[in-house]
């Protein structure tokens, strides 16, 4: 398969700690593991004792190349009675023309001319049982090696990939149980990258790197035993001959590496400004900004091409040095082994086997600098992964005994002396106090930026005040569960957030035994039953975040989910951008539905909404810094004074 | 692909010539390799030979192996040079069309896309060019070369090397067909993943508050089962390929031997050491055979992806511009002027109209405001005048010219246009406010620090750490909305057009704010003319004309208080925003 531009190894901080916690990680796996990486180790061994074998069968071979001439066969010869006088008078006139001066092949030439009978005798033949017996050992060394093989990718595939999972369901764990603050200071691309690329990364490299590991280090040491078993002046020619290509190669990766690194560096530089500049398209045309923008391009452009050229040229180099290694040693080794079979010291299999040997020696070793560099990338993508499944949880909610049934609730809220601040030591709402009785409208209104999400952050405990009390009905909500204080709200924002899944399920959400006869109730109500019906498959139509539906349908979809929810208390957020007219009224309506009966927190943007509040909460800088209700905040002529009349004056 | 290939220069053509000479050289040296190693075989197993003459062919096959290095050395080197610089070409030239796009070829091929056209398509067809080179040249030339040194050898070792390419290639082939249709659904799984961990995150606040956490779990699982079935299956399939793969290639070597020791045996005394020989060889021969069929499979596996990105990348090269420059650069007798007469407009491939027969005049000076609801056609409209697009029919005069007679670049100079999103671009505030070119010299400082005032930025501007040098993020990202908005319009001050657009470019703004900049605004340009769209009727209400727009008609004309009595949509849309007695108060 060709793989995807590869990645740079990135520098892990701890890369003992991470890849020891990965494996303790790997834990329950760990027999499945044992015996996977064991059957990597035979595979290896199988084919490192093969060269031996197909050495022994070189050797079968050749030993059979050679006549049998020796002066007890050609007697034996003389002597049997079974051949004709007539053909031992031919071999004798044959045989005795030969002298010193005879070449090799004229030799041959006379051998092969020798009458049937007695060629039959003297000819080699080779031990065509030996040669057998040998094949078929060799044939199931490379059967067995296979077989394991492929067993031993399938487990790791099943290790690899059980892990990824268990670690991703882990991140998606993590995620409901870490606290808002975390959501709120990191970005939603930095988690996502540690669900989907630093997962993909472990479990990929678990299932290349680990077992290539085993099995490079077992070929890689097993061949120097081989080499040294069989012979030792060959095994130290292959080992010199390889070791002075690997030099060379180390010194291009070294260099090349920077290159690299700088490459993706301009790369990304490079795709960012054609981000930028193609994204703003309009503006940089109507302000005539082509030619400097093309210069700029240039400018990018150029310095890539230049890191493009050398890492290219660089990287092309070491498949071309890892061929000549390979050579080199070749070229060694039939050298060396020639010399020494002609002195008799080994036979010409050895060579055959030596050979062999080279390619098993050096191919490892490159496997291994590439198993390491991947192994260096897994701990880091881990160390992420760990990271994020450290990070502090939300304290757990242990000693809480008290519960509010949301059918019970009646709905009034206390503020107590409330302080918060989003760092402990930078308190943005100072001494807040304020009461809403049950069926009470609340509007927060202040100019954006001012914090008015910090309220629906308290109301809804996803951050606990510093010091004060929020009381529902008479309970400090510290003594109750997150979970009860969620239950008793219907939450309604202005990011319409709905997920990828069918109308139906969209509405009801999580709430069970709701029918579509209440779905298309509700519906009706909020005024979107219309719209529904003419999607192409209702209530089934699957939403999807193109834009097959306008925001406002989203928002009235948003707000038929509230409604199914039910709970005594709201909080809404009013604001409704890129919405048409039409659409605007219907949600506005739906949105006064909602509020009835409800205790109503209202992130306010319309005046009638405003002016009709039982209570305005004015806010500027995360500070609530007026409140009450129209009429008095308007004599007061503060801040809110200001803000309500800045929108009429021109 | 071969399309996109005619653009290499006459140089790189030269390169690749040579290079093809080079690569045939080195697969001549390569396959010539094994035969000085037959030859030492040989002597080897002759008695009586002369120890130089092993070395002598020791030195041969070094000597060839150094060949091999050094030509495959010489090729690397062209062929990067070669890639990367046809790689430089292709993106800027696709680059530089884009830049001559209108909103037009822009909508059709859509930003995103024509991001990865420049960069990821071009990537891999360089890389493409860069490794393809030596091995798509390379690939053929040996296996041709190789099949013929051992097609005259034997015939026996010839079939079995065939047989072993077949089951490899039929391997490779089966798993493709089976593997490949999958892998495209395992992209769309991850996908998934992403899809739901998004929406987990991005809907944090709604699903703690429903208590849906265990709803949402429950969905993750599913597409994560989902996922680890499909890699488990497709991991699988592969882990066949590596094994099968050594078993053939070791597979070929036994058998050459086993098949080579019965056809030494039956041969003559004088054929015997040839054969052996050329058994030794074989192996290494077939070895070559098989690794170039495997480098075959691989380009084949490679193109269909390369041509696809070869064809986005020509689709772009190719497009057809559909706003054609004009000549008119002169200076015009009226100064601030906008006229539309009968302008009815659709995008070039839809059937409906989205402006039907648009007329109105915007004077010197005047303020003309534009209202409607979402997809009334506004934006479109005002889209029109720097040529985003051209009209259908009728048409728009600037100054008296018509739009389309105009050199482009003269016509945005009257304009100073601030679009919805505002865009940032990556440098300082100073950059970015000083941004492009409007014929004449560049903003001054002052003049920054005044646009700046105008637009109701030096306040948070002069809080920002290097003030006016104060870097800016590559999308803005280290300002905040309301503040790229106002930064978006200073820009357009300091271009000191004669006609502002302003696309909607109020509503991130708080009310206040929009109040007082646009107050600001009338003060210091009193002579230039704006055409502003809105949405908020606070924010057009004292224009000198406001146009209604209702599914592409103009359905009235008017200051604020004529329409109010004469235009039902315009009251529709006031009553929906403020209250009757506000309204009145007005």
């Amino acid at each position: 398969m060709p793989r995807p531009m590869r990645r740079l190894p990135e520098k892990s901080k701890d890369f003992k700690g991470s890849i020891k916690r990965l494996f303790n990680s790997l834990n329950k796996w760990r027999y499945l593991l044992v015996f996977a990486l064991c059957l990597a180790m035979i595979s290896a061994i199988l084919a490192l004792i093969a060269p031996n074998r197909l050495s022994d069968l070189t050797d079968t071979i050749t030993d059979g190349l050679k006549p049998n001439v020796s002066s007890e066969k050609i007697q034996m010869i003389m002597e049997d009675e079974d051949i004709p006088l007539e053909d031992k008078m031919k071999a004798g006139e044959i045989l005795s023309s030969i002298d010193e001066n005879t070449s090799q092949e004229e030799i041959l030439e006379k051998i092969d001319s020798l009458p049937k009978s007695i060629y039959d005798e003297i000819k080699p033949a080779i031990d065509m049982n030996k040669v057998k017996s040998i094949s078929l050992l060799l044939l199931s060394f490379y059967l067995i090696s296979a077989l394991f093989s492929y067993i031993q990718s399938y487990s790791m595939s099943t290790i690899s990939n059980h892990f990824a999972k268990r670690l991703r369901s882990n991140i998606s764990n993590k995620i409901n149980k870490l606290p808002l603050k975390y959501f709120d200071t990191n970005e939603t691309g930095d988690v996502l990258s540690r669900v989907t690329n630093d997962v993909d990364t472990i479990a990929m490299n678990m299932n290349n790197s680990l077992a290539t590991l085993v099995t490079a280090i077992t070929l890689f040491v097993g061949s120097i035993i081989m080499m040294f078993y069989t012979n030792w002046i060959m095994a130290i020619t292959a080992i010199l001959s390889s070791i002075i290509g690997f030099g060379l190669m180390g010194l291009i990766l070294s260099k090349s590496q920077k290159y690299f690194i700088q490459r993706q560096k301009e790369l990304g530089s490079l795709n960012g400004y054609i981000e930028e500049i193609y994204s703003g398209h309009n503006v940089v045309k109507v302000y005539n900004g082509d030619k400097e923008a093309l210069k700029d391009f240039d400018e990018l452009n150029d310095k890539l091409y230049v890191c493009n050229r050398k890492s290219q040229f660089l990287s092309g180099l070491m498949q071309p040095i890892m061929m000549f290694v390979g050579n080199f040693g070749y070229v060694a080794v039939c050298v060396v082994g020639a010399l020494l079979t002609m002195n008799n010291i080994i036979n010409f299999g050895v060579i055959v086997a030596f050979m062999i040997y080279v390619r098993m020696f050096t191919n490892p070793l490159s496997q291994i600098a590439q198993a390491m560099t991947s192994l260096q990338s897994t701990a880091a993508a881990s160390e992420r992964v760990f990271e994020f499944l450290d990070e502090k949880e939300m304290p757990e909610q242990k000693n809480i005994s008290k519960h509010l049934d949301k059918s019970k609730v009646k709905g009034e809220i206390t503020f107590q002396n409330v302080k918060f601040g989003y760092d402990e030591d930078k308190t943005i709402i100072q001494d807040f106090s304020a009461r809403a009785k049950p069926g009470q409208k609340i509007a927060i209104v202040g100019p954006t930026g001012a914090g008015k999400t910090t309220m629906v952050n308290l109301l809804m405990k996803f951050y606990d005040i510093n010091s004060g009390d929020i009381v529902i009905d008479g309970i400090s909500t510290r003594d109750l569960t997150r979970e009860n204080v969620h239950s008793l709200f219907v939450m309604v924002l202005q990011d319409t957030w709905l997920f990828e899944g069918t109308v139906r399920d969209n509405i009801k959400f999580n709430k069970e035994d709701v029918s579509d006869e209440q779905i298309w109730e509700i519906l009706k109500v909020v005024g979107v039953d219309h719209f529904v019906k003419t999607l192409p498959n209702g209530l089934d139509t699957i939403l999807k975040d193109d834009e097959s539906i306008s925001a406002g349908q989203k928002q009235l979809l948003t707000i038929a989910r509230g409604m199914i929810a039910d709970a005594p208390f709201l909080i809404l957020d009013e604001a409704t951008s890129n919405v048409d007219t039409r659409t605007e009224e219907l949600v506005q309506k739906a949105m006064d539905k909602l509020t009835e009966g409800r205790t109503s927190f209202i992130i306010a943007h319309r005046l009638s909404t405003i002016k009709n509040a039982d209570l305005i909460l004015v806010m500027k800088d995360g500070n609530i810094i007026e409140q009450g209700n129209h009429k008095k905040l308007i004599e007061k002529n503060g801040f809110y004074a200001e803000l309500y009349n800045s929108q009429f004056q021109n | 692909m071969f399309k996109l290939l005619k653009r290499l220069s006459r140089k790189d053509v030269g390169l690749i010539i040579i290079s093809f000479i080079f690569i045939i050289f080195q697969v001549w040296v390569d396959l010539k390799l094994p035969d000085y190693m037959s030859e030492i075989t040989v002597l080897i197993q002759t008695e009586g030979s002369a120890m130089s003459d092993i070395l002598l062919q020791g030195g041969y096959m070094l000597l060839c192996a150094l060949g091999s290095l050094v030509s495959s050395i010489i090729v690397g080197f062209f062929a990067s040079f070669i890639a990367a610089n046809f790689s430089r070409n292709i993106r800027k030239n696709i680059f530089q069309k884009v830049e001559s796009f209108s909103m037009n070829e822009i909508k059709k091929f859509s930003t995103s896309s024509l991001i990865t056209r420049t960069t990821n398509d071009v990537t891999q067809v360089e890389m493409f060019i860069a490794m393809g080179m030596q091995l798509i040249m390379r690939a053929p030339i040996m296996a041709v070369w190789a099949v013929s040194k051992i097609l005259n050898k034997s015939f026996e070792w010839s079939l079995l090397t065939a047989g072993c390419v077949a089951i490899l290639l039929f391997t490779i082939i089966v798993l493709m067909l089976i593997v490949l249709p999958r892998f495209e659904k395992v992209q769309k799984l991850i996908d998934n993943i992403n899809g739901v961990t998004r929406e987990n995150l991005t809907g944090i606040r709604v699903i703690r508050a429903f208590n849906a956490e265990d709803y949402q779990e429950k969905r993750f699982e599913e597409v994560n089962t989902n996922l680890t079935k499909m890699q488990l299956f497709n991991q699988r399939c592969f882990a066949i390929l590596n094994p099968i793969m050594n078993m053939v290639m070791n597979g070929l070597t036994l058998g050459i031997y086993f098949i080579g020791s019965y056809l030494i045996n039956a041969a003559g005394m004088l054929d015997k050491l040839t054969l052996f020989g050329n058994m030794v060889v074989f192996t290494s021969y077939g070895m070559q055979v098989i690794m170039s069929f495997l480098m075959l499979a691989m380009i084949f596996m490679i193109i269909p992806r390369v041509q696809v990105s070869a064809k986005r990348i020509n689709a772009v090269l190719d497009e057809e511009l559909t706003i054609a420059d004009g000549n008119f650069d002169d200076k015009t007798s009226l100064r601030g002027t906008v006229e539309f007469r009968n302008v009815s407009f659709k995008y070039p491939d839809a059937d409906e109209y989205l402006l039907h027969n648009i007329s109105f005049k915007a004077e010197e000076g005047e303020t003309v405001a534009f209202i409607g609801s979402t997809g009334s056609g506004k934006s479109t409209l005002i889209n029109l005048i720097p040529r985003f697009y051209d009209v259908t029919e009728g048409e728009i005069l600037v100054d008296g010219v018509n739009v389309k007679d105009y050199k482009l670049e003269y016509l945005h100079n009257k304009i100073g246009y601030v679009p919805q999103k505002a865009v940032m671009f990556t440098g300082t505030v100073n950059s970015n406010v000083s941004y492009g070119d409007n014929g004449r010299a560049k903003a001054t400082s002052q003049k920054i620090k005044e646009a700046i005032k105008v637009a109701q930025g030096t306040e948070f501007v002069e809080k920002m750490s290097k003030q006016y040098d104060s870097h800016i993020a590559r999308g803005g990202t280290n300002i905040s909305g309301g503040q790229k908005q106002r930064l978006s319009i200073a820009r357009a001050i300091a271009r000191d057009p004669e006609i502002y657009i302003f696309d909607d470019s109020f509503s991130a703004l708080d009310y206040k704010t929009d109040s007082i900049l646009r107050k600001e605004l009338k003060k210091y340009t009193r002579s230039a003319t704006n055409m502003i769209v809105a949405q908020r009727i606070g924010t057009i209400m004292n224009a000198d004309k406001i146009i209604v727009l209702d599914k592409g008609k103009c359905v009235g004309i008017g200051t604020h208080k004529e329409l109010l009595k004469k235009c039902k949509i315009y009251k529709e849309i006031a009553l929906s925003q403020l209250s009757k007695e506000e309204l009145e108060n007005a």
